[in-house]
């Protein structure tokens, strides 16, 4: 038997083109040192990356590094769905970045730089054959954004929030591993598939306490990087101190990495009747909690913040109502995978559009402030404005955010048909929940502007020649952005059956 | 593309894209008589669907109990079972005149008068996006774009209270939108309860609960009734509705008690009936009892009121209330007194608020106890005022007393002890109804003229005689001539009521 294995460099061309831009931004902004310059590296190599995941994926499922059948590398229509988002909300976050860098407020070479290595980690994730390939790439992921959200200069609550993050994911993924290390322990495997197979032939090791312990420590250290309720304590925090395009990107990509891990580990790996309960619960309480904090938020980003805690529910809710479909027809359970799966493409694209928007209406490399700062922001700029109202409609589920009212149905269509009938009528109510916070924020856009002008625009116009700007800077990137991210939202809210197809596959 | 297929387009698309035009008309006031010509357009392509192919004939025994007159099946998302297939028959289509009649005349009226709070030609535009989602309910048989639409009428209903209305305006609006919006979510749910066990959305194939078990017909009717209960509202599920009115321009009273409370109860039959016949025989002593509390209810708290438009929403809730009494005997004639009642509470209410809205507009108050002699000082008016409240508490040879009548009538012929008493106590409920509106009367059109009512002169402007001419006449034509509505709806009303047997 040879120990060289062939590797199938086809499949891992998106991850080599992720990470080939992360080395070459390195060397651009060295050699060149032009902040354009490595910002047009990034974007270009982000595009490229897109554009791979999605020549590779359209040519059927490729697997690499194989041991026997076990693949630790399968890139699939999944695969580069994933990747090929992920990518996509990298250009976009870069894009909004413009402002922020031009600020000087962040060194744009790091930035940059540390931006395209969590994208190599988002691509790779989708790909993950095995638990320590997945978690390695979901560290991948994460770990740039630790210094990310810490980034901002002279920032007390960015440094407060990086550390918060750094804590409770470096905790997080210890967690994980360790559930990790004990399903190895308990079954011999660590390929997704083997586990998966292993536990089915012999139920006898699903008596064991060791292994109900490693799918708890496993499904729940995962639960802390989708930010699931009781798990969630970080996210606020940290997305209000990070600088505004990572918040976006950690709401979005983040966010999407979290699900996916969790997706690849729960549909293939562990037995849906040991996950399905504790998911459906973590979905109840995750959407729940989420939507009734988000009530409270007086400030934009915390709001947006709890509202995507609220969110991750929703795409959790299907995963729970796999523990009554369990005895099912497998294509309930496909169904299923694929709602949660539909319910997170819409939800980035709608999300990025309401960062994008967020970023547009208020002044370069500024936090996302309060509502109140962002009272009658229609009169000043409509077509932000509408933007955001649209997005955060689409969030809400309502039309004419038609992209949400269908990501809704499609999770609440999947509930029914696997017979989780109570929890799609708890989605049902917290759908109303949202609406009411959505509305909040929506109806401020187009309110009367704050009663005492001198109040409130006092200290911003105090604070224009420090920060050199006060009103918003009209920056082209940021607006191409909001257009392409509204317009995808309109179009697959027309056609969802697009986001249906891709997220079957 | 046939003409009934052109014509159903027509009706959706007309209003869409007139409501793109009026955004995009940079005049404000060419922008609002942009939005009157295509509310205008909106209702010949409406009516015209009555002419033309009518594509059935005659019923057969063995044909599916919704028969469109035309329809349009077109597959949009597969993957929901959601395909966009309109069709018209005579349960819908007096709703959908209405509808289009109603939006142009509240066009028109906002060409005269824009509301206090922001520009008229938003406000127009508003007005033809309610419009699509109203129509676009009216005409769905397809469970999901009926849910669809049911939920595009939300937001915009929303922005036009919340935008243009009273001094408590977004108290009201949000309460009407979170309200409304739990109605439609339960409908969501009840919506795929049905589809996921029947496999399609079809409201034709589905209409008679074939291949459903009695414990999802159960299920979902309960589902579906309590979220047509929230948008009709019954009573207990009312609270939001008279906020809502009372805040809202007078455009907006008249589009929401005219034609946005008939979706619940369109639904009601069309849906909740139709798919779950044998939920509905289940549950229908339990929305008889509702219904006629809500009669009794809603005419004891109109009795106590001293607000003039919100007097008039409570006595929606009781008139609602008749309908539903009507749904719930699942009768022939209780089915058709409930469609001839609505048609006629929307006609009777949309001009009762349009002369509220005059009313207050002119003396700047609805206070009861500011408002005494109108007749004295604007006696057009105060005639007007007479008419339409006369007509709401049902007056033979007026539209309201059809339905009023009838439903009593449909409960008395059920029989039995629940019934005849429910029977009864509507028939009090229509006395008291009686009661409050010739208080109402007495109250602001007799007497000597309050300060307030001293000042106005007695003209009425041009575009309000245009607004309300029509109203007064279809009260007037639909009183006396009853089968403009039933001639219609009596063959799909006995379609229906066959598979409810």
């Amino acid at each position: 038997m040879s120990v060289v294995q062939s590797v199938d460099n086809v499949a891992l061309l998106p991850a080599y083109l992720a990470a080939g831009t992360a080395v070459l931004v390195l060397l651009a902004d060295l050699l060149v040192a032009r902040s354009r310059v490595t910002l047009a590296t990034a974007a270009v190599g982000a595009a490229a990356t897109a554009l791979g995941a999605a020549v590779v994926g359209a040519g059927g499922e490729r697997r690499t590094f194989c041991v026997g059948p076990d693949c630790s590398y399968v890139f699939g229509g999944r695969a580069a769905l994933v990747a090929g988002v992920v990518a996509l909300l990298t250009l976009g976050v870069l894009a909004l970045s413009g402002p922020l860098l031009r600020a000087g407020q962040s060194p744009t070479g790091e930035y940059c730089f540390l931006l395209a290595c969590s994208m190599t980690g988002g691509v790779v994730l989708g790909a993950a054959g095995d638990l320590i390939t997945l978690i390695v790439a979901l560290e991948t992921l994460t770990l740039p954004l630790y210094v990310l959200v810490g980034l901002r200069r002279g920032s007390l609550a960015s440094a407060e929030a990086a550390v918060t993050f750094f804590v409770v994911s470096v905790v997080a993924t210890t967690v994980t591993l360790l559930g990790a290390a004990l399903l190895y322990a308990a079954t011999g495997g660590l390929h997704l598939g083997r586990i998966g197979a292993l536990l089915a032939e012999r139920p006898e090791l699903l008596d064991l306490p060791l292994t109900t312990a490693a799918v708890a420590l496993v499904v729940l250290g995962l639960a802390f990087k989708v930010a699931a309720v009781p798990f969630h304590a970080w996210a606020p925090a940290t997305y209000d101190g990070a600088p505004l395009p990572v918040a976006a990107y950690l709401s979005t990509a983040s966010k999407l990495g979290g699900v996916v891990a969790l997706l690849a580990v729960v549909q293939h790996a562990l037995p849906a009747d040991v996950t399905g309960p504790v998911l459906a619960l973590l979905a109840v309480l995750t959407m729940t909690v989420g939507n009734l904090v988000a009530l409270r938020q007086r400030r934009t980003v915390r709001l947006l913040a709890w509202s995507s805690v609220a969110q991750a529910g929703y795409i959790l809710a299907p995963l729970g109502a796999l523990a009554l479909a369990a005895g099912r027809a497998a294509d309930a359970r496909t169904a299923a995978y694929a709602a949660a799966v539909a319910y997170a493409v819409f939800f980035v694209v709608l999300e990025l559009a309401a960062f994008a928007a967020v970023v547009a209406l208020r002044p370069a490399g500024a936090d996302g402030g309060t509502v109140d700062d962002l009272r009658g922001a229609a009169r000043r700029h409509p077509w932000p404005a509408v933007a955001l109202g649209l997005a955060l409609v689409g969030l809400a589920g309502l039309p004419p955010g038609l992209a949400g009212l269908f990501a809704k149905v499609t999770v609440v269509r999947s509930l029914l048909d696997g017979g989780a009938g109570w929890l799609a009528v708890v989605v049902a109510v917290n759908a109303v929940i949202g609406l009411a916070y959505y509305l909040r924020l929506t109806a401020a856009l187009w309110a009367a502007p704050a009663a005492s002008p001198g109040g409130r625009e006092a200290p911003a116009a105090a604070f224009a020649p420090v920060g050199g700007v006060s009103a918003p800077v009209r920056a082209r990137t940021v607006g191409l952005v909001l257009v392409v991210a509204t317009a995808v939202a309109i179009v697959i809210g027309f056609a969802p059956q697009l986001v249906l197809d891709v997220a079957a596959r | 593309m046939r003409l009934g297929e052109f014509l159903l387009v027509a009706v959706l698309a007309l209003p869409a894209l007139g409501a793109l035009a009026v955004v995009a008309t940079p005049r404000d006031r060419a922008a609002r008589i942009v939005g009157t010509v295509v509310a205008g357009l909106t209702l010949v392509a409406a009516a015209l669907l009555l002419v033309g192919d009518r594509g059935w004939t005659g019923y057969a025994a063995d044909a599916p109990a919704v028969r469109p007159w035309h329809r349009l099946d077109l597959p949009w998302v597969p993957g929901l079972d959601l395909r966009f297939h309109l069709g018209v028959d005579g349960i819908s289509w007096p709703l959908v005149v209405l509808t289009a009649l109603l939006t142009l005349l509240c066009c028109a009226y906002t060409v005269w008068k824009v509301p206090d709070g922001g520009s008229g030609r938003a406000l127009v535009a508003l007005l033809l996006a309610v419009e699509v989602g109203i129509l676009g309910t009216f005409l769905a048989l397809d469970l999901v774009l009926f849910f669809v639409f049911f939920e595009v009428v939300l937001l915009p209903m929303y922005a036009i209270i919340a935008g243009w209305g009273g001094a408590d305006r977004r108290r009201a609006a949000r309460k009407f939108a979170l309200y409304t919006l739990l109605g439609s979510v339960l409908l969501l749910v009840g919506v795929f309860t049905v589809v996921a066990a029947a496999g399609t959305a079809d409201v034709v194939a589905l209409t008679g609960g074939t291949g459903l078990s009695r414990g999802t017909q159960l299920a979902a009717f309960t589902l579906l009734a309590l979220a047509f209960a929230v948008k009709s509202p019954l009573w207990p599920l009312h609270s939001w509705l008279p906020d809502a009115h009372t805040q809202a321009p007078t455009v907006g009273s008249v589009v929401l008690a005219g034609v946005l409370l008939k979706m619940g109860t369109y639904g009601l039959i069309r849906i909740a009936v139709g798919v779950a016949p044998e939920g509905a025989r289940w549950a229908a002593p339990v929305l008889g009892v509702l219904a006629v509390a809500a009669i009794l209810v809603g005419s004891l708290v109109c009795l106590a009121q001293r607000e003039l438009k919100r007097l008039i929403a409570y006595s929606s809730v009781g008139h609602m209330g008749f309908v539903l009494l009507g749904v719930a005997t699942l009768t022939a004639t209780g089915i058709q007194a409930a469609l001839i009642g609505n048609v006629a509470h929307g006609v009777i209410t949309g001009l009762l608020f349009f002369l509220a809205g005059a009313v207050k507009d002119r003396t700047h108050t609805g206070s009861l106890d500011e408002l005494s002699g109108l007749r004295e000082t604007a006696p057009r008016l105060a005639g007007l005022l007479g008419f339409a409240a006369v007509a709401s508490l049902g007056l033979p040879g007026l539209a309201g007393f059809w339905g009023e009548a009838f439903a009593v009538v449909a409960a008395v012929e059920v029989g039995g002890a629940l019934w005849t008493t429910l029977g009864v106590l509507a028939a009090v409920g229509g006395a008291l109804t009686a009661a409050y509106l010739l208080r109402l009367l007495r109250r602001v059109t007799h007497g000597r003229p309050s300060p307030a009512v001293g000042r106005l002169t007695p003209g009425l402007a041009g575009v309000e005689l245009v607004a309300w001419a029509p109203l007064v006449l279809l009260a007037l034509a639909v009183g006396l001539a009853p089968t403009l509505v039933l001639g219609v709806a009596e063959a799909p009303v006995d379609a229906l009521v066959e598979v409810l047997r």
